[in-house]
């Protein structure tokens, strides 16, 4: 005992009856708090997601994709299921207590987590339980790496997405028949932004591209300035300007580049801020003729048309973007695996997932299947480019529907 | 590197620094009359920016124009907050100020989340994206605009703590609390008058702010965090210290960026405080506390 | 124990018997959110060392984490080099940062807030760094083998195994901390703190060595902090800079001891079962209200329950500034009044 435990003691005032109360309240603490694990007929999908904290806005656009998700495919004989909702405030402990929770709750799949660092500890738990995790979005290769055994990810790894990026802008540049000669990235000093930022400098060899990096600028995603960082990457006199960010970061580049009157050839982006609502609305046309090279819908598969429909009726004013897409995905692929395991027992479910064969899916590429590490190593990126507050996917060819503005329009010269 | 990335770099890095200047001098106010650390600076700044913001799409306001509203709902604020919560804990040690208004800061940044969302929202003006040309130096209007309010400011905070009644016996308070009890100012309501105006430097700073940045709730510990910094380096409780904090960080960020990695360049700015904190602890521009 | 009344040693003990047994009735939940109660415990121990007891205000403890974590992570990835092992690494670096903040922060004498500052400073100065250190990751994360047999069964020596070992290893630790700071309290050691924090230059008048005394509490404190970080390496597996060294890991260290009070030994325990709890029950509440309509539905509730937690804590601030802890004390005579000791 301490001196202000010993002098506040001294003033006892006795209460024998909070005493009583307070022990009927440890009591009531300690009953057993076990669920049942209830493994009913329903399947209950615990959806684990960045619904607060710096993440906030990728995890509520991924909500509202599963949303989508449970009344389109309603429609189209999937069965029912219910969903447990869980907002891991993008913190690792949290994720990993809510996952533990989600599963007390009687969920026997679980999905998400938007962020590696907490998919990964989320898996940790599936893992030791037996539950079968569905990734919707999460990029480091780790995750995938046999590390785990009850993990699905429909979503590419950072090298996946680099290795696409070669071959969409070769697609690009030959179809625009201009094709730059050195180019600078700028890339978000966070896991996303370093993943894709070593992935692109490792594999650029391989690929035979007709420039080389003349600088890669890394920078703090949480700066409130980026004018020196967009200076340095003028300074390199680069024409191809390639960035990976957020969002809020995505949105002054642009902005600083306009101020410090820097237009090079074209700019691409390899991963979120370009594509999103606040983007698009905040520079409107400046926004334009940005490509993104990321995991995105294939707008012609019959899946991805009722999608955009539900979409445009449910969320008029909002862009249907990357998160919004896997998070549907994801979804298809959990009601997939239940439909055909006809059980909600996790062990069936595992089961069914590893035979996953979805032809009629929404993402690019042929139709989703997992190798023995739980990797849909088959799915592919597409190239869309900002056009006019839309995103019109130029490349691949099989899900174009426009062709490419390459090089850049001039900011001020943009009708 | 050429010379004309380096000089452009001083004049972004000088203008920068007086709008880190600007945000940071309301803590300065607070911290130098009433010492109080208050870490609900950067979501005090958040509030004044979603304020600017809300007048933009309600009534198309210019965010310049909305400088009065925006220090005067502060001030109302910051004044209710002194006067209703935080004197109370003005007896407490420093550790349970801190608590409280960081339990308060908390408050806000989740009330932002709640109400506006969490996306990344800003104003869209026809000037704000513009730029002077002076050969091969381009200087940006809008931080050329927020780096004057930060000057104006300042000076007329200087002007009313040296020349005003209200002022001097503020000023009183601050170097003699028991003093200025004795000679009966009503020292309670001079704090909170203090802490209004300290908010109201914060929501003016937020206004301008707005012009450059896109608001979102978690915008705020990092403004705080800049505000400590920027206000340490220049010395707690001096205006112009403040404004030459932030210079110094704006600058040193801007060559940081040049010469090394710009991520780097926050690491920088806290290895200024470091040396700072030893060398000279109240600050370049600080006195030294009792 | 001499001090407690029958009601305290009561509680105490039933406290004690309903940690030891908690594995075998709760569920896997409540049991990660204990680990979590019990993780801030000790933390919150380890950090009142600083504040309660040798007067230092530090705002940037989870830099002797992060140190810690990354320390015995780096060793046991690269070289496979197990925590036990590991752990004395861990502590090291963690001292060692510990020994050039006090060192700086006593040469120069800087106290107060601008101590705090100085912690925030240098916690913030290393996470960039190791933002930028690629052989622990950097952004990438520093990821820990995970390997299928460890993960069934009890593997002390590599810290693997069932989330019930880590629960009995953690509630060891706090325990462990707990007998810790009470033997040095009641110890010579706990009078000079003490002297030190109410009085300084009194003490240092009477002759007490200031500096050594609080050099000890600095290094002690960050010490353990860098065991924390072990723990933390090898429960959660992956480290990221901005999720282990974050500003906001650090307030989070300082909330449980101050809420519970600060520089009493069963306040920072008291404090995290208040706090952890309270979170978990404002999220329950948020969903109640939202389905019993109060909330209407289709309202974003993301951030109420942190909205609330941010209120109550203010509320503690401002009701119970010395802290919830001696509060309940005094309520629950759970301490002898100083006539009626032996």
């Amino acid at each position: 005992m301490t001196s202000i435990d010993r002098k506040l003691a001294g003033k006892t005032v006795g209460r024998r009856t909070v005493l009583a109360g307070a022990a009927g309240a440890a009591a009531a603490a300690a009953v057993p708090l076990r669920f049942a694990s209830a493994q009913g007929k329903t399947l209950k999908i615990g959806v684990n997601l960045p619904r607060s904290g710096i993440q906030a806005q990728f995890g509520q656009d991924s909500v509202r994709g599963i949303e989508l998700a449970l009344e389109v495919l309603a429609g189209k004989g999937y069965p029912k299921v219910e969903v447990v909702h869980a907002d891991n405030e993008t913190k690792v402990d949290v994720g990993r207590a809510q996952a533990e929770k989600l599963i007390d709750q009687g969920c026997t799949m679980i999905l998400g987590c938007y962020d590696s660092g907490i998919t990964s500890a989320v898996a940790q738990v599936c893992e030791a339980k037996s539950i079968p995790l569905v990734v919707n979005v999460a990029a480091a290769p780790q995750i995938t790496d046999g590390r785990f055994k009850t993990v699905f990810r429909n979503f590419p790894t950072g090298p996946m997405i680099a290795s696409d990026a070669f071959l969409l802008q070769k697609e690009v540049y030959a179809i625009a028949g201009k094709a730059p000669k050195s180019a600078v990235m700028l890339h978000a000093n966070d896991t996303f932004g370093t993943t894709q930022k070593d992935a692109s400098v490792n594999l650029i060899g391989k690929f035979d591209m007709p420039y080389k990096f003349a600088d890669v600028i890394s920078y703090d995603p949480a700066a409130r300035d980026l004018s020196a960082e967009v200076r340095k990457a003028k300074g390199s006199n680069a024409e191809l300007l390639w960035i990976i960010t957020r969002l809020n970061d995505a949105i002054m580049i642009v902005q600083e580049m306009v101020k410090q009157r820097w237009v090079p050839m074209g700019i691409v982006s390899t991963g979120p801020g370009p594509y999103d609502d606040p983007f698009l609305k905040q520079l409107g046309k400046l926004s334009d003729d940005i490509i993104n090279m990321v995991p995105w819908f294939d707008p012609n598969k019959p899946m991805s048309k009722a999608m955009i429909a539900a979409w445009a009726k449910k969320f008029p004013d909002r862009t249907l973007n990357t998160s919004v897409s896997h998070s549907f995905e994801a979804t298809l692929i959990a009601l997939d695996a239940y439909k055909r395991a006809g059980a909600a027992e996790p062990a069936k479910l595992i089961e069914a997932l590893k035979k996953t064969n979805i032809a009629d899916n929404v993402t690019v590429g042929p139709a989703i299947t997992f190798n023995d590490k739980g990797q849909n190593t088959k799915t592919r990126n597409s190239a869309i480019q900002n056009r006019g507050g839309k995103l019109l996917s130029v490349a691949p060819k099989e899900a174009a529907v426009a062709k490419p503005i390459w090089p850049m329009r001039p900011w001020n010269a943009r009708g | 590197m050429d010379t004309v990335t380096v000089i452009n770099a001083l004049v972004s890095g000088l203008l920068t620094g007086l709008v880190y200047g600007l945000s940071a001098l309301g803590l300065s106010v607070i911290f130098g009359v009433i010492r109080i650390v208050n870490f609900a600076h950067g979501e005090l700044m958040v509030v004044g920016m979603f304020l600017a913001l809300m007048l933009f799409r309600w009534f198309g306001l210019d965010p310049l124009w909305s400088v009065p509203i925006g220090a005067a709902v502060l001030f109302l604020v910051g004044y209710a907050l002194q006067h209703f919560v935080v004197r109370r804990v003005s007896y407490l040690p420093d550790h349970m100020q801190f608590l409280l208004l960081a339990g308060i800061a908390i408050m806000i940044v989740s009330g932002c989340l709640v109400v506006f969302g969490p996306d990344a929202q800003g104003v869209q003006l026809a000037y704000a994206l513009d730029s002077f040309a002076i050969g091969n130096l381009i200087v940006d209007k809008v931080r050329l605009y927020a780096a004057i309010a930060a000057i104006v400011v300042a000076s007329a905070l200087l002007l009313f703590f040296k020349y005003s009644a209200t002022g001097r016996a503020i000023r009183a308070c601050a170097d003699n609390y028991l003093g200025a009890r004795v000679v009966g100012l009503n020292v309670d309501r001079l704090y909170a008058f203090t802490f209004g105006i300290g908010a109201a430097c914060i929501g003016a700073a937020g206004c301008i702010i707005l012009l450059l940045v896109q608001v979102h709730p978690y915008l705020a510990p990092a403004y705080t965090l800049l505000a400590f910094v920027v206000v340490i380096v220049g010395g707690m409780g001096s205006l112009f210290g403040a404004l030459l904090g932030g210079i110094l960080i704006g600058v040193s960020e801007e060559l940081a960026s040049v010469i090394l990695q710009p991520s780097l360049k926050t690491a920088f700015s806290f290895g200024l405080l470091i040396v700072v904190l030893l060398l000279r602890p109240q600050g370049l521009l600080g006195r030294v506390v009792r | 124990m001499s001090d407690l009344t029958l009601a305290g040693r009561a509680a105490l003990i039933a406290f004690a018997i309903a940690l030891l047994a908690l594995p075998w009735v709760a569920s896997g939940y409540i049991l990660s959110v204990s680990i979590i109660c019990l993780y801030l415990a000790y933390m919150g121990q380890a950090w009142n060392l600083m504040l309660g007891f040798a007067g230092l205000l530090s705002i940037g403890h989870a830099l002797f984490v992060g140190l810690g974590a990354y320390a015995s992570g780096f060793l046991f990835t690269r070289w496979g080099v197990p925590p036990v092992i590991g752990v004395a690494a861990a502590v090291a670096v963690a001292m060692l940062m510990g020994a050039i903040i006090g060192y700086l922060g006593f040469r120069f004498a800087i106290g107060g807030v601008y101590f705090a500052l100085l912690t925030i400073a240098f916690s913030e100065f290393v996470r960039i760094l190791l933002d930028h250190a690629k052989f622990l990751g950097g952004t990438e994360g520093l990821f820990l083998p995970v390997t299928q047999a460890s993960r069934r069964g009890v593997d002390l020596v590599n810290l693997r195994g069932w989330t019930e070992m880590y629960y009995y290893v953690i509630l060891a630790l706090a325990g462990g901390a707990f007998l810790l700071c009470r033997a040095l309290l009641n110890g010579r050691i706990g009078y000079y703190w003490r002297a030190i924090r109410d009085n300084p230059e009194a003490a240092e008048a009477v002759g007490v060595d200031i500096f050594r005394f609080r050099m000890f509490a600095v290094l002690l404190s960050s010490g353990m902090a860098g065991v924390a970080g072990v723990f933390y390496a090898f429960y959660y597996n992956n480290l990221f800079p901005e999720q282990v060294l974050g500003i906001e890991r650090s307030i989070e260290i300082t909330l449980a001891p101050i809420v519970g009070g600060v520089g009493t030994l069963f306040g920072p325990i008291f404090g995290a079962f208040v706090l952890t709890p309270l979170g978990e029950l404002l999220t329950d509440l948020v969903g109640h209200l939202k389905s019993w309509g109060i909330i209407a539905k289709d309202v974003k509730v993301d951030g109420v329950k942190l909205m609330f937690w941010g209120f109550a804590v203010a509320l503690i601030v401002l009701l119970k500034p010395t802290g919830l802890w001696p509060w309940v004390c005094q309520q629950l005579r759970l301490v002898k009044p100083p006539g009626q000791r032996g």
